[in-house]
This record gives structure tokens, sequence and C-alpha cells, in this order.
């Protein structure tokens, strides 16, 4: 990966503190892993923002490499992967996400 | 994909894991996996999920890689027998 595309994940993953990685945006979601992880999120009531990785192949495989994480959605909070669909499923069953993100306010 | 390759793949990296796959739509691109380990032991989920996908290498790494999705729940044997 060249210095350039790193600068601009890191730049991007840098935009909000609960920062999405998504296929489509939240309004309109690609796809049902995506859906998902927006509709625990909204339930939460954090401000969280997105980027929709269908509209910057670049960025897509970047970004899959950067994280050694192969898949979309993926979630970053304060810069840091929390994991993708499952994880945050999970983590919100276990009642784990809400402190985890409001530690991210 | 089949779910046998899946599990050949993971148990190739995870010798003692315990693995079951499933065919979530029938179309060989989306899968659901549980993975009992004890390699998984002292780890987080982001990192357990980092093994199991470096196990399966090119399958799933690549804007070419024939899974698309796949849904993991990974465990320890003693994570599995306490449920």
């Amino acid at each position: 990966m060249n210095d350039e595309l790193r600068k601009r994940i890191t730049d991007t993953i840098a935009r909000g503190r609960v920062m999405l990685f998504m296929k489509g945006n939240p309004a309109m979601p690609q796809c049902g892993f995506s859906a998902a992880v927006v509709g625990i999120l909204k339930q939460t009531g954090v401000t969280f923002d997105s980027y929709n990785i269908l509209a910057d192949p670049e960025l897509r495989e970047g970004l899959k490499e950067y994280s050694s994480w192969p898949t979309y959605p993926q979630l970053y909070v304060d810069g840091k992967l929390v994991g993708g669909a499952d994880i945050v499923r999970d983590l919100h069953a276990k009642g784990e996400l809400a402190p985890l993100l409001s530690a991210a306010q | 994909m089949t779910p046998d390759d899946i599990r050949a793949r993971i148990r190739a990296a995870l010798p003692d894991a315990e693995v079951s796959v499933t065919d979530t739509t029938g179309g060989g691109d989306h899968f659901d996996a549980t993975v009992i380990s004890s390699a998984f032991a002292g780890k987080g989920p982001v990192e357990r999920h980092r093994l199991v996908y470096a196990a399966l290498g090119d399958v799933i790494i690549g804007p070419s890689a024939p899974i698309h999705a796949l849904a993991l729940t990974t465990e320890t044997p003693e994570e599995y027998q306490r449920k």
C-alpha cells in the first residue's frame, strides 16, 4: 500500500470518534450486515459518522489490508477497530457496546 | 466454496478446532461458522476473527475472494462448556 492511500485511510478513520465503514449510507444501506450495525448504533443513540466504501474501490480494498479485516461493515471507535456486524451485535447483546461508545463521546 | 472447504482450511491452521459451518444462502458465498479452539484463549473478539480470516487466506481476502460474508462465533473450549 502506498503512503498516500495509507494516509487517506487514517484520515478517514479519524473523521469521527465513532466511524462506520459500510456498504451504502445509514439512510440506505446496501447490505443486510451494514443495515444491522446502523440499526444497533441508532438504538444506542450515539452520534456516528459513516463512509460508503462502495463509492471508493481503492479505499475499500486498502482498508481491508490496513486493518487485516476482509469484510464490511467495519466499526471504529477512537481510531480502533471494534469489529464487524457479528462482534457489534454480540457486544450489544452483552450490554458492552453502549459503554464502549459513550467512552468515545 | 463449500462448508467442507472452509472447515478444512480452519482445521489446517487451528488443528484443535471444532468447526461447524452453514452456507446461509445456498449460494456458496455467505456462511455462518462457529469455531471452538484453545487458540482463542486470552484474545479479544477482533484478534480471534483475524486468526480465522488468516486461516482462510485468499478465499476471503482480496477483491475477487469467493467468500463475501462470514458470520463468526469464536469460543474457547472452556467458554463453550460454560454455556
